[in-house]
């Protein structure tokens, strides 16, 4: 099994964490307005990365925080844990090191 | 209308936990009042006593303890205050503050555990290395214990004796699960 690095309480195992899908999916800014095919798009539709993928996380059985982890969808490594104030990753560093892991 | 008494959730497993020999020791603690303070983190100094900052600690605060649960919560233990009384003190003091404080001395019981052997059994069902040098006094864990989520507080330096803080409603569960892992340095007569 392997560990998984809490921004707050270090390495602990990944049977203490669940997964929370995508992160940094924007929130319609006037969600009244939005079409249903755009509504539908913000609730369901996700990328499905190979290779490095910003994914929420959070440490259920422990400090019970969320935090955001860059993890390569391909080899289940976790590159980086990120916690939720802190900025998000830029968006040209992760298609960077996404083309680097690309077979 | 009859009295309803209080009676302790692992009294059934009195007489099982006192024949354990000293080396695993186990014992129920009596009830202690608790309280649950969400505070942000910039306030935490405010209480007379200062709340631990550093993730996984624990301070002594007055006849009971603080314990780091979050960056924005702890939880509050007292021996010689009732629940009302705890949470009425904290609550003075934090919600000016604009936190909050709530009363959850049921939600929680405490097992002692202590001897040289108690760090073997946690490890049969704990992930997080309880050793000393990393894990002495003033150290504590939010971890499974077993399948129970549990808060492990070190009382010790040396790594003999620990507090183990557990729902209510798993506690039956976890000492089944602790005498099944004790049972190894507990000595079994034939007679």
């Amino acid at each position: 099994m392997q560990l998984i690095e809490c921004p707050w309480c270090g390495p602990r195992e990944e049977v203490e964490f669940h997964y929370g899908g995508q992160a940094h999916v924007p929130y319609p800014d006037a969600p009244a307005e939005v079409s249903d095919e755009e509504w539908a798009h913000y609730v369901f539709f996700r990328d499905n990365t190979k290779g490095r993928f910003a994914e929420r996380w959070c440490h259920s059985a422990g400090c019970r925080r969320w935090f955001n982890a860059i993890r390569d969808t391909a080899t289940y490594r976790f590159e980086s844990v990120h916690r939720l104030d802190a900025p998000q990753p830029h968006a040209t560093e992760l298609a960077r090191s996404r083309r680097s892991t690309a077979p | 209308m009859a009295e309803l008494l209080r009676t302790h959730p692992l009294q059934a497993w009195s007489t099982a936990l006192e024949r354990l020999p000293d080396t695993v020791g186990i014992t129920a603690e009596p009830f202690v009042a608790m309280a649950v303070v969400r505070l942000g983190a910039a306030a935490s100094e405010a209480l007379d006593a200062a709340l631990p900052t550093v993730p996984n600690t624990w301070a002594q605060h007055g006849t009971g303890r603080a314990v780091w649960l979050g960056p924005d919560e702890w939880l509050l233990s007292s021996t010689t205050e009732t629940p009302e009384q705890l949470e009425a003190r904290i609550r003075a003091a934090v919600v000016p503050l604009g936190g909050s404080v709530t009363d959850v001395s049921a939600q929680r019981i405490g097992l002692r555990l202590t001897g040289a052997r108690v760090r073997d059994v946690l490890a049969k069902g704990c992930s997080i290395d309880l050793h000393p040098r990393v894990f002495g006094r003033g150290n504590s864990a939010q971890t499974l214990l077993g399948q129970a989520g549990v808060v492990l507080l070190a009382l010790s330096d040396v790594g003999d004796d620990f507090l183990v803080l557990v729902r209510a409603s798993f506690a039956g569960y976890l000492a089944d699960w602790l005498l099944d892992a004790a049972l190894e340095f507990t000595p079994t007569h034939d007679s």
